[in-house]
């Protein structure tokens, strides 16, 4: 699977999670927790989702890997292939 | 404008015995946890005594006038994508859509003391200029304690128990003053007499002062409905007349309950929202291997007296959404030694809210007619005696709650004709303890709470108010907390 097309499955998540949020200005380098309104129960939904669409598993302590677009395509990327 | 009514379609009995995790109780925070590990493919079974949902913000219609159980006004208001908001975190959680709350905002509320009166609306800077204006060497003071409960972090599981007047009295000095801020967050909300938790003050003052009143058009149906919605979605099955008798306990683990119905039931998780004494009081003496003491039953129960009028509370001179009066400078919060304390209650009138849709008229709301509800702090024990006495005597003392309900209608709205009441109902708190299972019928649950839901039992979990969130919006968001934390984190 391509990078941009990883870059889409988490973006179909996040349109979910964070209902009502816009997310055509979205960077990629920057942070998600300072672009939309994202806490720590909704990064858990993320992983949820992760797991429940695409059987991803990220363990905890992998969870700062989820913070920004890049860093989440340049994580899960390898997953997706597996 | 007719509330439509919940259709009905019920089960009785699980349509298996083996279950991820078992939710006992569908009020608020038991309907939320189970649709939090329903969205996740957990599978849910949702048992419910009662023939309906809601526990204890519930609904019933008599007369074919639909009334809420409960419910006054909904705390933690929020605009639509209002950031960091209590009930923000919970529609994402549980993905229902603003809009489907179909909130409106309190025009204004009251406390109402003897000598003073300060309003408040959903605009801390009202309530400030109120503050300024009857007690001007307190504002600065009101400034740093704003400061402070702005810092604070109230959800924090792990926050010891600390005086929440105590902690008051270092910023506000005025007596009078510090009664006043108390009275509307103790009646909202405390399980404790005359004072209560800083940690569930800070809760309370953030969800009325800062964020302020709102109201579902349409009332707690309106919410109820959302959520039954979202439990079928993902799959939670949900048996009504169907409580819980017993929760299996094997060696300090929980293996599952026997319903009320008989079933035996397993499941490696259970999320108990029938209060803390009450779920422990469900493990049988012999399996029982904590040794630590019961936990306290709730004192504070209430009576509220409600009438349908003919015409508005506005025509009858009143356009305030809550009122919370007091007849002294002291706030007495507490269970009073008498059958209700009618030195105060809490008025309200649920037509005084700002309707937006499709109502036409000057006094647009969801009502055909005026609702004016009075709430008074009673003694459980008093009404459970009378009630044993007999019905004659049970009903006598309800009628003096009618008419002390009368009198403070009287009093706070002008034009008001007791002669143009159409239907009246009371309940008690005995009322209240055959409908939802808590023990002397407490609203806000044990004074001992669990902050993390955790009990000696692995596998036991309490969600609701004994987790110690509070108001309609806390209970749902202790559910989903109590989800993600024991069903869902770490289990991926």
């Amino acid at each position: 699977m391509e990078q941009a097309e990883v870059r889409q499955k988490v973006l179909d998540i996040i349109e979910d999670v964070a209902l009502d949020e816009d997310l055509s200005n979205l960077d990629d380098s920057v942070a998600l927790r300072d672009q939309l309104d994202l806490d720590s129960m909704d990064f858990l939904d993320i992983v949820m989702e992760l797991k429940k669409r695409h059987k991803i598993e990220v363990p905890q302590e992998d969870y700062p890997q989820l913070a920004t677009m890049d860093s989440c395509v340049t994580y899960l990327t390898p997953k997706f292939n597996q | 404008m007719p509330i439509p009514n919940i259709p009905v379609e019920r089960s009785f009995d699980p349509q298996d015995t083996q279950y991820d995790a078992i939710v006992i109780g569908a009020g608020m925070s038991g309907m939320a946890a189970a649709i939090r590990l329903g969205m996740f493919d957990k599978k849910v079974l949702l048992l419910e005594k009662h023939i309906i949902s809601g526990g204890l913000n519930s609904y019933y219609s008599r007369s074919k006038i639909p009334f809420d159980v409960g419910l006054h006004a909904l705390t933690n208001f929020a605009q639509k994508k209002e950031r960091r908001r209590p009930l923000t975190k919970l529609l994402k959680q549980l993905r229902i859509p603003y809009e489907e709350f179909k909130l409106t905002e309190q025009f204004k509320s009251q406390i109402h003391f003897p000598e003073v009166k300060l309003g408040f609306t959903n605009d801390i800077d009202y309530f400030i200029q109120e503050i300024e204006n009857h007690f001007p060497h307190e504002k600065d003071n009101f400034l740093k304690l704003l400061e402070d409960i702005k810092g604070f972090n109230e959800v924090a599981l792990d926050n010891p128990y600390q005086s929440a007047k105590e902690k008051l009295a270092q910023f506000i000095r005025d007596p009078l003053l510090q009664e006043m801020i108390l009275c509307p967050l103790l009646i909202y909300g405390s399980a404790w007499e005359m004072d209560m938790d800083y940690s569930q003050f800070v809760i309370m003052f953030k969800s009325i002062y800062l964020e302020g009143f709102g109201r579902p058009e349409g009332g707690v149906r309106t919410i109820i409905q959302a959520l039954i919605n979202k439990m079928k979605e993902a799959n939670v099955e949900v048996c009504y007349r169907n409580g819980v008798s017993e929760i299996i306990v094997d060696n300090n683990q929980v293996k599952g309950v026997i319903t009320s119905r008989g079933q035996t039931i397993t499941a490696p998780l259970i999320l108990s929202s029938a209060g803390l004494p009450e779920t422990l009081g469900l493990i049988p003496t012999e399996t029982k291997t904590s040794t630590s003491p019961t936990p306290k039953t709730g004192k504070m129960s209430f009576t509220e007296a409600i009438y349908i009028t003919k015409k508005k509370p506005q025509l009858y001179g009143n356009d305030q959404t809550i009122v919370f009066y007091n007849n002294s400078e002291k706030y007495n919060y507490r269970c009073p030694d008498q059958f209700i304390d009618p030195q105060s209650a809490v008025l309200c009138f649920p037509n005084n809210f700002k309707y937006q849709n499709n109502h036409q008229g000057p006094f647009a709301d969801d009502f055909d007619q005026g609702v004016l509800r009075i709430t008074m702090m009673a003694n459980y024990d008093k009404w459970n005696e009378a009630k044993s006495i007999g019905r004659e005597f049970y009903l006598s003392e309800k009628e003096k709650v009618n008419q002390k309900s009368l009198e403070l209608l009287s009093r706070h709205l002008p034009h008001f004709d007791p002669s143009e009441i159409t239907f009246k109902d009371i309940f008690t708190p005995t009322t209240v303890e055959r409908y939802t299972g808590h023990f002397g019928g407490c609203v806000y649950g044990s004074p001992d709470k669990t902050r993390d839901g955790s009990t000696a039992y692995k596998g036991l979990v309490i969600c609701g108010t004994d987790q110690g969130f509070l108001g309609i919006i806390g209970s749902m968001l202790s559910g989903i907390s109590m989800a993600n934390l024991y069903g869902l984190m770490g289990q991926q």
